[in-house]
């Protein structure tokens, strides 16, 4: 079953806070991955970001569980401000 | 230490005032002003704060020449009149027309977050206009709170100028510079050579690896800079004795991102007085504020370019569902 990560109600509708995307990583998504369980972030009513907290909050998920944790880590309600910004942090973390 | 507001300092004209700059003594802060007029970029309100409040930390003395200038208003305006202990005589006031963010002193992620929010309904813009903006100043205090160990923490006012439509920003720290910040990580042995891997996308003081850490990709000026270039504007960032100086880029050009900012139109100017923190001003012009989504594009370009240049297959994309 995928487990969704809500994340308007923790960073209002700009997610820019990286201790809070700090928190959301270590509790919630590595450890869920590390079960190799499925996730959704949700988006929904985020309407920027900066490329800092989409840094902090999915890096070290790639970094530890390589670029197929992408086949487990979805993107839900992404504007294209927000959808332009995970793009980037996905790709750079391929060099 | 010693610091006069001339007739002019904005970004392109900057250069002058900072050579003007004395930061020796810090136990004694002197200010004076240009008698008749100040046209003064927030990035120059905001050394001036900071002086002030570094100079209030040692427990030192403030004194500010009595001003003189029509427009002294606009520095009580922007808060920084009563920091300075000044003698202004009578004020007129003008109705502020909004549309600034007087001078904060923000020491923590809780008060970058309130700040964030209380600001934006200061400059009566679009919320694509503002998007920019937040951008730009969650960013760069961020970098305060991470690399500069700042006593004062960071200093934020920005000012909206209604004649050449434009915000213009500034943020400014006292704490270990950028030089010292890379040092912990890097072999940095100029101010300059430190501003040039700073703005570089992968380079970040906390550690050796290109790409950086869980917690820090080492791309925010990278982004800061890149917000300026698409908007033709101009950027600043000076730290220890160097500034580096994102010149406009002509409207007859097409803009190009480059990962080394060396490659942009710019100037570099060492030797200057020495800051021992950061100073970033940046202005952004509201009716050439590209959408957010075409700025992204262009960085996306770099990365992938970037990228490439190490890994040849093709890059796994993020599902969006």
């Amino acid at each position: 079953m995928k487990r969704e990560i809500v994340l308007l109600p923790r960073t209002g509708k700009f997610a820019e806070n990286k201790d809070t995307a700090r928190d959301i990583r270590q509790r919630e998504i590595l450890p869920m991955l590390a079960q190799g369980r499925e996730i959704i972030i949700d988006f929904d009513g985020i309407e920027a970001t900066t490329q800092s907290f989409i840094h902090a909050l999915i890096s070290e998920a790639i970094r530890i569980e390589g670029i197929a944790v992408l086949d487990r880590m979805f993107f839900k309600n992404c504007n294209s401000m927000v959808k332009g910004i995970i793009k980037i942090v996905v790709e750079y973390m391929q060099r | 230490m010693k610091l006069h507001f001339p007739n002019s300092a904005f970004l392109g004209n900057i250069d002058t005032f900072i050579r003007s700059i004395d930061t020796t003594n810090p136990a004694e802060l002197t200010v004076s002003a240009n008698k008749h007029w100040m046209s003064l970029h927030p990035v120059v309100l905001c050394m001036a704060y900071a002086l002030a409040l570094q100079t209030q930390r040692q427990h030192g003395a403030i004194t500010c020449e009595p001003l003189e200038a029509t427009n002294k208003h606009y520095l009580q305006r922007m808060g920084l009149l009563h920091e300075l202990h000044a003698e202004t005589g009578e004020l007129h006031t003008h109705e502020a027309s909004g549309r600034f963010i007087p001078l904060t002193q923000i020491n923590d992620s809780d008060h970058l977050g309130e700040f964030i929010t209380d600001m934006i309904p200061l400059l009566h813009s679009s919320p694509e206009q503002v998007e920019p903006v937040k951008y730009v100043v969650s960013e760069l205090v961020r970098n305060v709170f991470e690399h500069a160990d700042s006593p004062i923490g960071g200093v934020v006012c920005a000012q909206f100028f209604k004649k050449t439509n434009r915000v213009s920003i500034g943020v400014v720290d006292y704490g270990i510079g950028i030089q010292t910040s890379l040092q912990q990580s890097h072999n940095v042995d100029t101010d300059a050579e430190a501003l040039r891997l700073a703005l570089t996308p992968g380079i970040t003081g906390l550690t050796s690896n290109l790409g950086g850490t869980e917690s820090n990709a080492g791309a925010g000026l990278f982004f800061i800079k890149s917000i300026a270039k698409v908007n033709r504007d101009f950027f600043l960032i000076y730290s220890g004795t160097a500034m580096f100086k994102l010149l406009k880029t002509p409207q007859s050009q097409t803009v190009k991102l480059h990962a080394n900012p060396l490659q942009d139109r710019h100037s570099i100017v060492e030797n200057l007085p020495f800051w021992p923190g950061t100073v970033v001003g940046i202005d952004l012009t509201m009716d050439q504020t590209q959408k957010f989504d075409v700025l992204l594009e262009l960085i996306r370009e770099v990365y992938r370019l970037d990228v490439r240049e190490h890994k040849k297959e093709r890059l796994k994309q993020p599902r969006f569902i």
